[in-house]
């Protein structure tokens, strides 16, 4: 095993942050299927900290199975099984002996479509440290007020910390569940096309975010929006029918993809 | 068409409203302060009210909301969360059959297990009785509720680090908690007004009682006996007994309904 990157991180200056890694994954030979249906084969790549990887690639390619597989999400799936091994800083998220529930704290994840808890907005930030670390109530304010500058919805929410979370607009929504997410301050965050219910400026407004996240996280997104692919990823990566097709560079797997079903896919022949 | 099915409707409605009619003809006159704090008289001897019977009936709901809360909200979280499992459908079934076990049938069952050992009648066997009624309400209701419970809010707490029974008590429980308390207060309603497992179970007692191991009155008990009296002194007490459970039962649907109503709009509030 070849740890992907090495490079000196200065993340966990958070209040209350217990970053122990870099958040460096590294999967190898990753297969997965449900029941008896195969759904990924043989998948191997490295995602990078401190950088955004897009995984493109049509519908039912596995792009979802794969992200979801990273957090174990599939654990209670009845017949879902995989693989191979998925590193996160050397250690396999597969092993059964793994903390679920610490692995979930270390890797947050984005769905795509909001989905707040029906409580306030310091609620539902509060919501993982104050049931994985049991900060005092002046941590916590600051853990929340952290999290929602970091996730940039902090201005837009300062005054109505108390109120209803379901009341926020579409886009708020999603970067209060960003924030939700970074509030447990993970090493890794995954994105399941976290635009793909929102209008253009809402999704600007995101990717503009991603942009200032990755500086301390190993951010993974899948899109169906090529645009948005090209937009915000460092590398990409392309699925096809369960197999990892091609990754590289994002310049340069829009601009000189090695596989014809690569340049087939971007330039619109199919998907 | 349509007329028809408004016809239907507004007859669906008129058998509430002709007993509140005739409960209010009959029993108002009878109803005073009295009714709620005196004990019954000897026969011939007018006034009086039904004191004991209201407290054997608080007594029996608490120790039926004891049993029924607890089996059953657990129960329907286990239908809800587990609904693909072989378990849960044998359960729900049998849930369903209990459901429909005609009361008389719980009230033996508490007789010969909880009255005959022990060779006296209770207001804990009664209470049990009417406990066994609940569960399958509570059930019910519950599953329903926790079904509505989007798939969404339950990953996001899984995705946040929950531990799935975790995920189910906070998130989920507390998402369809006004949806659960509703259907607890129906349940508690519904068996408020049971008299066929109270027969021979908690019996019926002429004098105020608070131990749980004594027979105790209770309304519907009550009216049963004074109905079926020769004394109309008593009859008219019984109309009264009666109009009171009916407002119990309002009173209570209309908490119910009070609990459910949206309190989370989708728009800004």
């Amino acid at each position: 095993m070849t740890a992907a990157v090495t490079m000196d991180l200065e993340a966990g200056t958070a209040p209350g942050g217990g970053v122990t890694g870099t958040g460096a994954l590294t999967v190898e030979n990753f297969s997965f299927w449900y029941g008896p249906t195969q759904a990924l084969f043989d998948i191997s790549i490295d995602l990078d900290p401190q950088a955004v990887t897009a995984l493109i690639g049509p519908s039912g390619c596995g792009k979802s199975t794969f992200i979801r597989s990273i957090n174990r999400m599939h654990d209670l799936l009845p017949g879902a099984r995989g693989a191979g091994r998925i590193l996160l800083d050397g250690e396999d998220v597969l092993d059964r002996g793994l903390d679920v529930v610490h692995l979930r704290q270390r890797v947050g994840m984005v769905f795509q479509r909001s989905n707040p808890f029906p409580k306030s907005i310091y609620d539902n930030v509060a919501w993982g440290p104050r049931l994985n670390r049991r900060p005092s109530r002046r941590e916590l304010d600051d853990v929340v007020e952290h999290a929602l500058r970091r996730a940039a919805l902090w201005d837009e929410v300062k005054d109505r910390l108390r109120e209803n979370a379901t009341g926020l607009s579409g886009g708020q929504q999603q970067r209060l569940c960003i924030a939700r997410a970074l509030a447990n301050e993970p090493e890794v965050l995954l994105l399941d096309e976290p635009c793909s219910a929102l209008d253009p400026i809402a999704t600007q407004r995101i990717e503009e975010l991603l942009w200032e996240l990755k500086k301390d996280l190993t951010i993974v997104i899948v899109t169906h929006n090529l645009q948005q692919a090209a937009r915000v990823s460092d590398r990409t990566a392309f699925f096809y029918l369960g197999r990892l097709v091609e990754h590289g560079p994002t310049d340069q797997l829009f601009t000189a993809p090695r596989e014809e079903r690569t340049e087939a896919y971007i330039t619109g022949r199919f998907g | 068409m349509i007329g028809l099915t408004v016809v239907a409707a507004l007859l669906a409605t008129l058998p509430l409203l002709l007993i509140l009619t005739l409960l209010l003809k009959q029993g108002a006159s009878s109803l005073n302060v009295a009714f709620f704090t005196a004990m019954p008289k000897p026969v011939g001897e007018v006034g009086g009210g039904m004191a004991n019977a209201m407290l054997g009936t608080v007594m029996l709901i608490g120790v039926a909301s004891a049993i029924g809360l607890p089996f059953g909200i657990g129960a329907g979280l286990y239908l809800a969360e587990h609904k693909a499992e072989p378990l849960a459908a044998v359960v729900r079934f049998l849930s369903d059959v209990l459901n429909g076990l005609p009361s008389i049938v719980v009230g033996i069952f508490a007789w010969q297990f909880l009255v005959r050992p022990v060779k006296h009648f209770s207001a804990l066997a009664g209470g049990i009785a009417l406990g066994v009624m609940m569960i399958p309400l509570v059930t019910r209701t519950t599953e329903e509720m926790v079904r509505l419970v989007p798939d969404a809010l339950r990953e996001a707490a899984l995705a946040l680090g929950f531990s799935r029974w975790r995920t189910s008590l906070t998130v989920v429980l507390r998402t369809a908690l006004s949806g659960i308390v509703t259907g607890a207060l129906v349940a508690v309603a519904r068996i408020a007004g049971e008299t066929a497992p109270l027969l021979f179970t908690a019996f019926g007692n002429q004098f105020w009682s608070t131990s749980l191991t004594q027979p105790v009155s209770a309304l519907p008990l009550q009216i049963f006996t004074y109905a079926i009296s020769p004394y109309d002194e008593w009859h008219a007490l019984a109309w009264a007994g009666a109009l009171v459970l009916l407002a119990l039962v309002l009173v209570v649907s209309l908490i119910a309904k009070f609990v459910t109503r949206p309190r989370f709009g989708s728009g800004s509030d």
